[in-house]
């Protein structure tokens, strides 16, 4: 289980998160939703270490990510699997040793399993045969499904997904969508995905949560998410320039946040 | 006027502040051998052997101009095998190893805060850490001590160069015998100058990689970000190499 309490993030004057709560069970695969600059991706980054909180915690199975030392946070970070927006290939490494990077760290496999681990990854996200490929060679999807292989070769218990599908065509972004649901029955592995694209968002998760102005602003399941009556959170699934006056005038409506604009 | 200069000093004592904690950072991956252990080999190749060329490009053409030079210098009251002592001497105190250390600061400080600083945007360092690497251990290590080693090797070679350069510009262009030559070059010589030179010489390769991961891997924004990190190390290695410089003058050379 991963839990945001009370997470706040500044960087400079300006204030990112002012106090994120949020809980993603086992088992579950979690979407974050929101516009771009809420910091949805500094919330995750939180999960693995990459950012200290300036108050708030955020715990992984009951550890709390600020409070563990280097070796501690190293253990954990190899449960936790972290697929980049642009996939961040080590751009001097072929495709194998890009997915063989994290298992060769662990040391707890022969190069011949780091091999067989490596093709079944590979396999897994439909890039078998890509191998001693250079990630220029690439195009962007196919970079995203190697980013992928590389975060579940060594088999984490949670993924961590950053804008998987954007800047990729409808098809493109439909395979991706594929692969996370079937890594997800695959591993069984616990998901938070990082997304603004609604017809993924809808596909693969179980929850929704919308971020706005630094906060949850509405959590639930991808039914109760749809049938929201709250004004920013319909103006935001249904893509509109600025909320309606009769989301807003809805019976049982969640007044505007404030300093939002209705 | 004031207020600007109290930003200017405030920020220079932060920047320091932060490298404080870099090299403690990076000291505190040493026991991590088994990560930087696999790069070390490649990067002193990459920044010592692949840097010999320009440096001995450099030191050629520094021993041809010291000998003329010397020569220029030195008056009818001076004997001519005094351009042996002087290329000898200016060579291995203070050229070899400030020129080379200038090159380099171009070619290797500015080489590794490009290729950090690119990491760093295209989080490819962010993706070593979740994978459970430390970057101090995987890239700054080996850099670091690569370059700690290398520089006096490069610059020993320049050294070498720079004076048999000085001793063919001197028979050929000059009117003085090997024999005259070699004898000026004896004439001040201590083992302690070479000493000199190549501590100087480490001290630039750990400082000059030390900034260029420092700034590298505090790169912000896009390519922006890794065009200012890339000059700022070549410029801020440049004034630690005439800093340094100075300070083993003022350290070892003072009676």
């Amino acid at each position: 289980m991963i839990e945001f309490r009370g997470l706040e993030k500044a960087f400079g004057a300006k204030v990112v998160l002012r106090g994120v709560s949020l809980t993603v069970r086992d088992g579950e695969t979690m979407v974050i939703i929101g516009g771009s600059g809420t910091g949805k991706s500094v919330t995750i980054k939180h999960v693995v270490g990459l950012l200290e909180p300036d108050a708030g915690t955020v715990a992984v199975d009951g550890q709390v990510v600020s409070e563990l030392r280097r070796r501690e946070l190293t253990a954990l970070r190899a449960t936790v699997g972290y697929v980049f927006q642009f996939a961040a290939l080590f751009d001097s490494m072929t495709i194998a040793d890009n997915v063989a990077f994290g298992l060769r760290r662990s040391g707890a496999m022969s190069e011949e399993q780091i091999r067989e681990r490596v093709t079944e990854s590979l396999r897994l996200v439909e890039m078998a045969g890509t191998e001693r490929t250079m990630p220029a060679e690439l195009s962007g999807g196919m970079r995203k499904r190697v980013g992928l292989a590389r975060a579940i070769a060594l088999r984490p218990k949670y993924l961590l997904y950053d804008e998987p599908t954007t800047g990729l065509d409808p098809v493109t972004s439909a395979v991706i969508d594929e692969l996370m649901i079937r890594t997800r029955e695959a591993l069984g592995v616990t998901s938070i995905v990082i997304t603004h694209d609604m017809r993924s968002a809808y596909r693969v998760g179980d929850r929704i949560a919308m971020l706005y102005e630094g906060r949850i602003r509405q959590e639930g399941t991808v039914a109760e998410i749809q049938q929201s009556t709250d004004p920013i959170v319909r103006q935001f699934i249904e893509g509109r320039p600025s909320v309606r006056a009769e989301d807003v005038a809805a019976p049982g409506a969640v007044p505007a946040a404030e300093g939002s604009q209705p | 006027m004031l207020a600007a200069l109290g930003r200017r000093s405030v920020g220079i004592t932060e920047l320091f502040g932060h490298l404080g904690h870099f090299v403690a950072d990076t000291l505190r991956a040493v026991p991590d051998v088994r990560t930087w252990g696999r790069q070390i080999f490649p990067m002193m190749r990459r920044i010592g052997v692949d840097s010999l060329p320009i440096a001995l490009f450099i030191a050629a053409f520094t021993g041809i101009v010291l000998a003329l030079l010397a020569s220029y210098t030195v008056t009818a009251a001076v004997p001519l095998y005094f351009v042996g002592a002087l290329v000898g001497k200016t060579t291995m105190l203070e050229l070899g190893p400030v020129l080379t250390g200038l090159a380099l600061a171009g070619r290797v400080g500015a080489n590794i805060a490009a290729e950090l600083g690119s990491m760093r945007v295209t989080e490819q360092v962010d993706a070593l850490e979740t994978l459970a690497y430390d970057p101090h251990a995987y890239l700054v290590l080996p850099r670091v001590m690569a370059g700690t080693l290398m520089f006096p090797i490069i610059v020993a070679f320049a050294m070498a160069t720079a004076i048999f350069m000085g001793w063919v510009a001197a028979t050929t262009l000059l009117p003085i015998t090997t024999a005259e030559f070699l004898r000026g070059l004896r004439l001040f010589y201590v083992p302690f100058d070479v000493t000199f030179g190549l501590i100087k010489s480490a001290s630039f390769g750990f400082v000059i990689t030390m900034i260029g991961c420092f700034l590298g891997l505090n790169t912000r924004g896009g390519a922006e970000g890794v065009g200012d990190a890339t000059t700022r190390t070549v410029v801020y290695s440049a004034e630690m190499i005439l800093v340094l410089d100075a300070y083993w003058a003022i350290t070892l050379l003072r009676p």
